[in-house]
């Protein structure tokens, strides 16, 4: 019969314990190390005269950003031989809570003035926050339009089902801004975390419809359909964007800041379906 | 209730196949070292294992049948099986594994536990009927197990090395209870102790490599075995040749005298069983005249119950250990072994 | 009792592994604003997102037991390919993240999936309701509990099961009275884990089920929301969490004690 003791251990003290811990240590460390970026980090890249440093400029933007945002860092890159743009792209509160713990970045565009006022009441932010290109909502329905959907009114109708981003994030807050204008009180079956997870539950046709940004439906193709909501003109989401204080190399995040509120980034931006500021 | 039990089974995957007939009441010893099948046997009669072929009958009831594929599941068999470790359920006490068995085949819980009341006292028991499997010793557990097997009105009892895993002090108490519960139910008793065998067992089959190789009335097998297993297991020597003019003739010329219990036809293979305790050893020829006095060499020395056993290329001796330092035996010893001609009983093999 | 000399350099690790786990619980409890700590997790959205999970959970984990122990029988007593198969497709739900598994099960039980539309036929909407949440839970806890009582269902073998036939106990009453008491233990830790998995499921809920306050939006979907508005309530919240796992797991404990020993 086995019993559920289990068997004691007791320990010895053999010497070498100190060493042995000290070696435990120092690999946790240096995995960690490694971990690390090597940002900012200037290497020299070899016998190409033109190039001689390798630089890193981080940009923290609004999930909505990504696809506009990646095509401009491929621009910005192109132009400034040695640079590499990443993007930490996520929701815009989540993105300023991250800096405000100290995340290494030069760049902040987030999806709503709001949110931007946080970073700047933190002292995050270097100079005076761009606005450079705006939102609207949008009735999104899968392409079938199951529920025969045609306008905001449609979306309060019993059977209907419909998500919304939850109130307590930036797209729900709209939402609810949406409904109060228009005078319609939608009974959503899920409040969603974020734009996003509102868009694929619509694709995927788990839900009759939603209300995303304009943006959002463009970059979903032929799988939805968006429906414009005339009462949507007056909750209008203004995208600022900065340099951060803390940036490695401040001339560089203003260049950023300048190709996106420039003529070339006006038009990336439009062509993702942003309207002017 | 007791029938006989008949088993012609074979198991490809152990490479067993034997034949053997348990009549009504009595106790069959399977006789063999690890690894002869005798499990695999009683696995098949308990039906625990499924035959490759043959069958399993007991009484007129078909329990197994390879051909039509009959097939009695093993709680409907009447076959109770005691295995060399208890095996008592641990999450019951004594008195509710004893009842476990009425109460599966629908008996009230109360009438269940009466009969397992009369069990445990059958057994001893009684006292410790509270008692978890965890809070008894190898002997007692074994009781409460035979209690158990019994609860359930078996018309067989399968008993494998019940006494295997006891110490030497609870061992005999337990034997003496499997004889008294053997004495008339139909019973396969697997055992490689030829004590269990003499004392409990009415008739015995020796197993070798999934065959049985001899198979007889017990006293007869444990003295004058016809099989090298046989006598191996019964302990004594078992020498092979033809016979020849009331004597034998070994395989390598030489005559082993004796005495023939039947009439033997010359030239005709007969085979000698020895005792060891009637082989004494000496370095030279020993004097006076045995009739029987033979060159041979020591193959091995191993200890025997309070003896020493001398085995060697020709008989084994028993002897006691200051005979052993005396002679200064070992392996490779040349010594002559000597046996009276009243101690060899000649036998047609 | 056997005293074996364990090498005492394994301690630093061994402490360091401890500190590792504890001490997120323990600034996480420290940094609970417990002026207002009431206020926050008795709020109507804690209080339905924590009554909400106790009863998916719990259905959940029946659930689990309903379907895991039988599964757990088959695959601890056979072998072979099939059985490999069984195993691996048992165990899908353990290695995928939970977001693929809502995925999956979306496919399988959405609207558009594969049995969507037989089921809204049937009357059974399961897209953003309570039932999608037992679902989402259900497939991601199942294995624990599958893995836990396999494990147990092996170690305790056949040798009881065979006794117990010999004694005239039919497969059904071998399974009650012998297999699955013998295997207590191992059920009794595979659905505290099962049930624990319940309680913490989150990516496949929020992918599969939704979220709606108290229709789908379980604890740690409420914690996440709380994240973007209070971040003060998120910290309550998850340390609520905490408590509940905790004493869940104590319970089962101390309840476990007299049972006892394990034949081997």
């Amino acid at each position: 019969m086995r019993s559920l003791r289990t068997t004691s251990y007791a320990v010895r003290s053999p010497h070498g314990f100190r060493a042995a811990s000290a070696v435990v240590v120092t690999a946790a460390l240096l995995a960690l190390a490694g971990c690390t970026s090597d940002r900012g980090a200037v290497e020299p890249l070899g016998d190409d005269p033109e190039v001689t440093t390798s630089r890193d400029l981080t940009v923290f933007a609004a999930a909505s950003l990504q696809r506009p945002f990646e095509e401009l860092g491929r621009i910005f890159e192109d132009a400034h031989p040695g640079v590499t743009v990443r993007f930490s792209f996520g929701g815009s509160s989540g993105l300023v809570a991250q800096l405000a713990e100290g995340a290494p970045g030069d760049v902040l565009a987030t999806a709503n003035e709001p949110t931007m006022a946080d970073a700047v009441k933190d002292s995050l932010v270097a100079g005076d926050p761009k606005p450079f290109a705006s939102n609207t909502l949008q009735v999104v329905v899968p392409a079938d339009n199951p529920a025969g959907v045609r306008t905001l009114a449609d979306l309060a109708k019993p059977g209907t089902q419909v998500v919304l981003c939850a109130p307590a994030v930036p797209c729900g807050a709209a939402s609810a801004a949406l409904e109060k204008a228009a005078g319609v009180d939608i009974r959503p079956v899920s409040e969603e975390q974020s734009v996003t997870d509102v868009l694929g539950k619509v694709r995927s046709g788990e839900a009759d419809a939603g209300l995303v940004y304009v943006t959002d439906v463009a970059s979903a193709g032929s799988e939805v359909t968006g429906i414009d909501v005339p009462e949507a003109a007056a909750v209008v989401n203004t995208y600022p964007i900065a340099a951060l204080r803390d940036a490695a190399d401040a001339g560089l995040a203003a260049e950023f800041v300048a190709l996106v509120t420039g003529t070339e980034g006006g038009e990336v931006l439009a062509d993702a379906g942003f309207r002017a500021p | 209730m007791t029938l006989p039990l008949h088993l012609r089974v074979g198991v490809d995957a152990r490479d067993v196949d034997v034949d053997l007939t348990v009549a009504a009441g009595e106790t069959l010893a399977l006789l063999g070292p690890n690894g002869a099948g005798k499990s695999t046997v009683l696995a098949a009669a308990a039906g625990l294992v499924t035959p490759d072929s043959g069958t399993v009958r007991l009484g007129d009831r078909t329990l197994s049948d390879a051909t039509t594929h009959a097939w009695v599941p093993p709680h409907r068999r009447g076959i109770a099986l005691l295995a060399q470790d208890a095996r008592l359920f641990p999450h019951l006490s004594a008195l509710d594994n004893v009842a476990f068995g009425p109460t599966a085949s629908g008996e009230g819980r109360a009438a269940a536990r009466e009969r397992a009341a009369h069990w445990l006292a059958e057994v001893g028991m009684t006292a410790y009927e509270r008692r978890r499997p965890r809070e008894l010793s190898g002997g007692q557990a074994q009781r409460v197990a035979i209690a158990r097997a019994l609860a359930t009105e078996p018309d067989v009892l399968l008993v494998d090395e019940p006494l295997a895993a006891l110490d030497v002090e609870s061992a005999p108490d337990v034997r003496d209870l499997l004889r008294r519960v053997t004495h008339d139910r139909t019973t396969v008793l697997v055992t490689h102790d030829v004590l269990d065998a003499a004392l409990l067992a009415d008739r015995v089959a020796v197993m070798h490599e999934g065959r049985v190789v001899e198979e007889g009335e017990t006293g007869r097998v444990l003295s004058r075995p016809t099989s090298d297993f046989g006598a191996r297991f019964a302990g004594l020597n078992l020498v092979r040749g033809v016979a020849s003019a009331g004597d034998l003739r070994m395989p390598d010329g030489r005559l082993l005298h004796g005495i023939a219990e039947t009439h033997l036809v010359d030239g005709a293979p007969a085979s000698a069983v020895v005792s060891p305790s009637a082989v004494s050893v000496h370095l030279e020829p020993p004097h006076g005249s045995p009739r029987n006095s033979l060159d041979a060499t020591v193959t091995d020395l191993e200890p025997h119950g309070q003896l020493v056993r001398v085995r060697t290329d020709l008989l084994s001796a028993d002897i006691t250990p200051p005979a052993v330092a005396d002679l200064g035996l070992r392996r490779g010893s040349a010594v002559v072994l000597s046996v009276k001609a009243t101690e060899v009983h000649l036998h047609p093999a | 009792m056997t005293s074996l000399a364990l090498p005492r350099w394994l301690l630093v690790p061994a402490a360091l592994g401890t500190l590792f786990v504890g001490l997120p619980v323990v600034a996480m409890a420290l940094s609970v604003d417990w002026g207002s700590f009431g206020s926050l997790v008795t709020s109507d959205a804690s209080t339905d997102a924590l009554l909400l999970s106790l009863r998916t959970a719990a259905v959940s984990t029946m659930l689990c037991l309903l379907l895991g122990i039988p599964l757990a029988v088959v695959l601890a007593r056979t072998s072979g390919t099939a059985a490999t198969l069984l195993r691996s497709v048992v165990l899908v739900p353990l290695v995928i993240p939970p977001v693929v598994g809502g995925i999956a099960l979306l496919q399988a039980f959405g609207r558009r999936g594969l049995l969507g539309s037989t089921l809204e036929v049937a009357g059974l909407q399961v897209a953003f309701s309570t039932t999608a949440v037992v679902i989402a839970q259900t497939f991601v806890a199942m294995p624990f509990l599958v893995l836990s009582l396999e494990g147990a269902l092996r170690t305790a073998g056949t040798r009881f099961e065979e006794v117990a036939a010999t004694l005239g106990a039919a497969p059904t009453t071998v399974f009650r009275r012998v297999t699955l008491p013998l295997a207590l233990p191992g059920l009794v830790s595979g659905t505290i884990l099962a049930f624990a998995r319940c309680l913490g499921e989150f990516g496949a809920t929020i992918t599969f089920a939704g979220s709606l306050q108290g229709t789908t939006r379980t604890l740690p979907l409420e914690i996440y929301l709380q994240r973007e508005s209070d971040p003060r309530a998120a910290v309550a919240l998850s340390l609520v969490l905490v408590a509940v796992a905790v004493l869940v797991i104590g319970l089962t404990r101390a309840r476990r004690e007299p049972v006892g020993g394990v034949v081997s």
